[in-house]
């Protein structure tokens, strides 16, 4: 199972630049826990308090990932997951 | 770093931010990848609907990323209005500022200074925000 993750500018010095990463994972959660092991420090930086950060987005294909259950969005081989920072301010 | 950006953007900038009062306004300014070049101006929706805080729409910002991508563009300037406070980044700015690459100019359309406005530009880069000179170009 193979899953290419976009991954934005401000978190590449995680995944040494590469603009995209493959994972596996059958949730998103387990996405994420297979991309920290590779990448280490990345989970944190998309998780808090065991949830997704609130101004972190991820998509799978075109869907922003709330509305597909959050973390455990299902995900199947071939989807793609981009992760963008929200941009926001006050 | 400086950032040059055309009096005819900065104006329509302005305008904008003067049209959504008393909420902020916000949007971008694309350029070819790697250029630093401010070209295409892309007002978008403040999804958040605030005088106080401003958020592009998910959706919105999924299809901004595609369509850089797309043209081989670039955020080179990232912008947002303060209606109510000086052109300077809040602490909520900095938080979530997400775009090391980026320009984040701020605009103030308050009150006090009026008819004056502000229009001020930044480096906001790992919590450490660095002003710029902003060039306006003919």
């Amino acid at each position: 199972m193979s899953i290419e993750v976009r991954i934005p500018t401000i978190l590449r010095p995680y995944t040494k630049d590469q603009k995209s990463v493959e994972a596996a994972g059958a949730t998103l959660s387990a996405l994420i826990t297979d991309l920290d092991a590779n990448y280490a420090g990345l989970g944190e930086r998309l998780l808090e308090n065991g949830a997704l950060r609130r101004f972190i987005n991820v998509y799978v294909n075109d869907e922003d990932v709330r509305f597909l259950g959050g973390l455990d969005a299902q995900l199947k081989d071939g989807d793609s997951i981009t992760i963008l920072p929200a941009v926001a301010g006050g | 770093m400086s950032i040059e950006i055309s009096q005819a953007f900065a104006d329509a900038i302005l305008e904008q931010s003067r049209a959504e009062y008393p909420d902020e306004c916000c949007g971008v300014i694309l350029g070819p990848v790697g250029s630093g070049k401010a070209l295409r101006h892309k007002p978008m929706l403040n999804a958040a609907h605030s005088p106080t805080f401003y958020e592009f729409d998910s959706k919105d910002l999924l299809a901004l990323y595609r369509e850089a991508d797309d043209n081989d563009e670039e955020i080179v300037v990232i912008y947002h209005s303060h209606t109510e406070t000086e052109a300077y980044p809040s602490r909520t700015d900095i938080a979530y500022a997400g775009e090391p690459g980026a320009h984040y100019v701020l605009v103030s359309t308050r009150k006090e200074i009026a008819p004056a406005t502000e229009f001020r530009s930044f480096r906001i880069v790992d919590g450490v925000v660095t002003e710029e000179p902003v060039t306006i170009t003919g």
